[in-house]
């Protein structure tokens, strides 16, 4: 029983030059909950993913219930230790139907009636963590809400049917759930954890790691920075650990501002709460907290009052939206890069009476070299290229158009670090130009190149910060502060 | 013979061959000459669904769920309207087409301000409306069929060269939609609007005022076409409108448009006007009865739509 279910010890890991793990032990007893907090890219999910398979590391040791794992240690090899994930970004298939999706992570399901089996198996699994879940077995995952869809996904990794379940990992579980779905899963947690089953539980909600988790691992910048019995800890602590320990704040506050001197605010929105968001021309201000707390939402209002729509939130002149995800927010799937690009300046694109296709292929080239899309011909369908590019492309889009206001929606996500520099640089010489920029983004670090960052909770703005107080400190307190309020 | 796998890729091929060989088949059986008869007939027939197909291509490659199903109303109450206002008379004609364009001009915006303000589903909002369209067609001239000024009907069936009038002012109308559709911001927009409804609003596409041109367009060329039919048919009627409903939607889809919306193709329209024409025909020269037609009518446009849902999956 003294024996831990999973040891691992100077696991290194490095992506080019990004170190994203350097060294972690980690240690996890049978019958207990870690809780695995950080922020970031602090290497959390990398970690998870070097004991579930995924990732083979560059260095270190695991040993799962006492066997040693040198090499040939796979996804398989995990599955067949009992070993469940639940990652950050969905992998249901949403033209399935739940029971489907079932089936596709146990194939011993099968045989006559395997649809009604994997029905059953969900079922039960759902009723158990999320009573009153209202879910049907038959429905396709594609018509659930995306709540529904991760208390599925989270259903599925703990439904046994024939190989035993020793460990789930959580990635950010409760991100897409409401508060009740949440508390019905750390009670969940709590009774699986009771016998000799464990659960890793990675979360930004400060309270749920409280409640849910016996020990609290804190990294940071790719190491273990803290381990305690999660009664050792408050949520001060916490955010101690996570932001001030080894915290390197000079980056911030050393933008040079570009803001127009007496220009007039080309963004006002309502005072809530002692806060107003205000947007002057040369400045480039961050929206964070933590994701699906309200900032695309109030980009995408900007920008429908920048269209003329009537919203709380005014706009003075036209505004263009960097989709961060890209699927269902950005690419035209039909068409080629080039159209793609030229889409938000059809109008300034045009001859007496119709579209100039020289000049747009003239853009198109000029961005093609700007931004080193990798592609041989910008004739090519957009879905040609790989998500980091296809991001290009939509930066492209909007920094081509003539739009004074650019309104950006996490838009780094799957951009390789090389071209994330240049997109810095090119963001501030827009800026410098008279443009204005407002920057949702879940990376902490990109906040260092704004003016003021806008910190978003519940949908408002909870803190506006700027010059001596920008820290990454600040961010992340203001982030958690009222989640027990 | 890459040349010609190249030419089976593209979507519009299929309307043209299935054109070609409907003819072959009713030259085969009926002789040379009548061959050509059918052409010429096709040639007149056939510009009538270009016309209301047309629109219809329009409003179908804004996406999913975007359909007009007032057309054969449509088409009806701006014949009805303008040959009773006309009465024959020729020197009404203008303010008659005036009449028409403007029933077009009003059941577009009935039609979209249904979808847009009471969130109906377009496939609902233009069918449900278009028996309010009917309706007044029927308590306008209670059945009665109406005749055209003579210069209406001298226009619809003139020739030149041995070529249908309608057929060419038709060809250029084509030509300037294409034109729309591949080089303007409007025609841009709706295969924006059609590939992702979301991202083209983001991108600053103005979604809601092309949907409602789109609609309108579709409504004014249905209008339009009810007004030049009832010249060419010697009348305006209640059922005139009646195989329009399925006959534009089965050209557009036939003639290789998306019907998940944001492809659109002129070239394939036409192939498939003619090519439904001349299936007609054919199956007339067969000698097959009314209900059958109608059968393999629905079949072919069954199997083109699960054929281009199967290539488009792959």
């Amino acid at each position: 029983m003294n024996t831990p279910l999973v040891d691992m010890g100077g696991v290194e890991k490095s992506f080019g030059a990004a170190r994203a793990l350097a060294g972690v032990d980690f240690q996890l007893m049978r019958g207990t909950c870690v809780g695995l907090v950080g922020h970031n890219g602090a290497g959390k999910s990398t970690l998870m993913n070097v004991l579930s398979g995924l990732i083979r590391p560059d260095a270190g040791s695991l040993r799962i219930d006492g066997e040693d794992f040198d090499r040939g240690y796979d996804p398989a090899t995990a599955v067949g230790h009992g070993i469940r994930c639940v990652f950050q970004e969905l992998s249901l298939c949403p033209n399935l139907t739940v029971a489907e999706n079932l089936r596709i992570s146990h194939p011993s399901i099968k045989g006559f009636g395997w649809r009604k089996t994997a029905g059953k198996v969900i079922l039960e699994s759902l009723d158990q963590i999320f009573p009153g879940h209202g879910i049907n077995p038959d429905s396709e995952v594609g018509d659930l809400t995306i709540a529904r869809r991760q208390m599925v996904e989270i259903a599925r990794a703990f439904s046994i049917v024939d190989s035993q379940v020793d460990l789930v990992i959580l990635d950010e579980p409760t991100s897409s759930l409401d508060q009740n779905a949440a508390a019905q899963l750390v009670t969940f947690i709590r009774e699986f954890v009771s016998g000799s089953r464990s659960v890793v539980l990675i979360s930004h909600l400060l309270g749920e790691i409280l409640t849910a988790s016996d020990t609290v691992v804190v990294m940071r910048d790719g190491v273990v920075v803290a381990v305690d019995d999660t009664t050792n800890f408050d949520r001060e602590r916490l955010v101690r650990d996570m932001g001030d320990v080894l915290v390197d704040d000079s980056g911030f506050g050393t933008r040079i501002n570009t803001k127009i001197v007496n220009s007039d605010p080309v963004v006002t929105g309502p005072r809530e709460n002692g806060h107003q968001l205000i947007l002057y021309p040369g400045e480039i201000i961050g929206f964070a907290g933590l994701s699906g707390h309200g900032q695309t939402n109030a980009l995408v209002k900007i920008f429908e009052a920048a269209q003329g729509a009537r919203r709380a939130i005014s706009a003075t002149e036209p505004a263009v939206f960097v989709a961060g995800d890209r699927q269902s927010d950005g690419i035209f799937p039909l068409w080629s890069i080039t159209r793609n690009i030229s889409v938000s300046s059809f109008a300034r694109l045009m001859n007496r009476f119709s579209l100039d296709f020289d000049r747009e292929d003239d853009e198109a080239a000029g961005w093609h070299k700007k931004l080193s899309i990798r592609t041989a011909d910008m004739k090519n369908n957009i879905l040609s290229l790989s998500g980091g590019n296809q991001q290009k492309a939509l930066f492209a889009r909007a920094l081509g158009s003539d739009a004074k206001i650019v309104l950006m929606d996490d838009p780094m996500r799957g951009v390789d670090v090389g071209t994330k520099q240049e997109v810095y640089e090119i963001l501030t010489e827009e800026a410098a130009l008279g443009r204005a920029l407002i920057w949702y983004t879940t990376e902490t670090d990109e906040l260092k190149h704004c003016d003021r960052v806008y910190v978003f909770r519940e949908g408002h703005i909870v803190a506006e910060l700027s010059g001596e107080t920008l820290t990454e400190a600040n961010i992340l307190s203001s982030s958690f502060e009222a989640e027990d309020v | 013979m890459s040349a010609l796998s190249q030419l089976t890729q593209k979507p519009w091929i299929w309307a043209w061959l299935g054109a070609v060989s409907m003819w072959m088949i009713i030259t085969g059986i009926s002789g040379i000459s009548a061959g050509g008869q059918v052409l010429s007939a096709a040639a007149s027939f056939g510009t009538f669904f270009v016309i209301v197909a047309t629109g219809q291509m329009f409003v179908i490659t804004l996406g999913p769920g975007n359909v007009d199903l007032s057309i054969p109303a449509c088409m009806t109450l701006s014949a009805t309207l303008a040959m009773k206002f006309m009465n024959g008379d020729a020197s009404l004609l203008v303010p008659g087409l005036l009449i028409s364009l403007t029933v077009g001009l009003a059941i577009g915006t009935l039609n979209f301000l249904l979808i847009l303000l009471l969130r109906i589903p377009p496939i609902i909002a233009t069918l449900s409306a278009s028996f309010l369209y009917q309706s007044t067609a029927i308590w306008s001239n209670r059945g009665l069929r109406v005749k055209p000024p003579e210069i209406l009907g001298d226009f619809a069936v003139a020739k030149v060269l041995g070529l249908p009038v309608l057929t060419i002012v038709v060809l250029v109308l084509t030509l300037a939609m294409a034109f729309m559709l591949h080089r303007t911001p409007f025609g841009l927009s709706v295969s924006a609007i059609g590939q992702n409804i979301r991202a083209a609003k983001l991108a600053g596409i103005k979604v809601e005022k092309t949907r409602y041109l789109t609609y309108l367009m579709c409504s004014v060329l249905a209008a339009v076409c009810g007004f030049v039919l009832a010249g060419f048919s010697g009348g305006a009627a209640l059922n005139m409108g009646e195989q329009y409903l399925l006959m534009s939607i089965a050209v557009v889809v036939i003639g290789g448009t998306s019907v998940a919306g944001g492809y659109a193709n002129l070239t394939g329209l036409w192939g498939a006007s003619l090519f439904m024409f001349l299936l007609v025909s054919m199956l007339n020269t067969v000698g097959l009865s009314a209900g059958f037609r109608l059968i393999v009518t629905g079949a072919i446009i069954v199997g083109v739509v699960a054929i281009s849902g199967r290539k488009s999956s792959v």
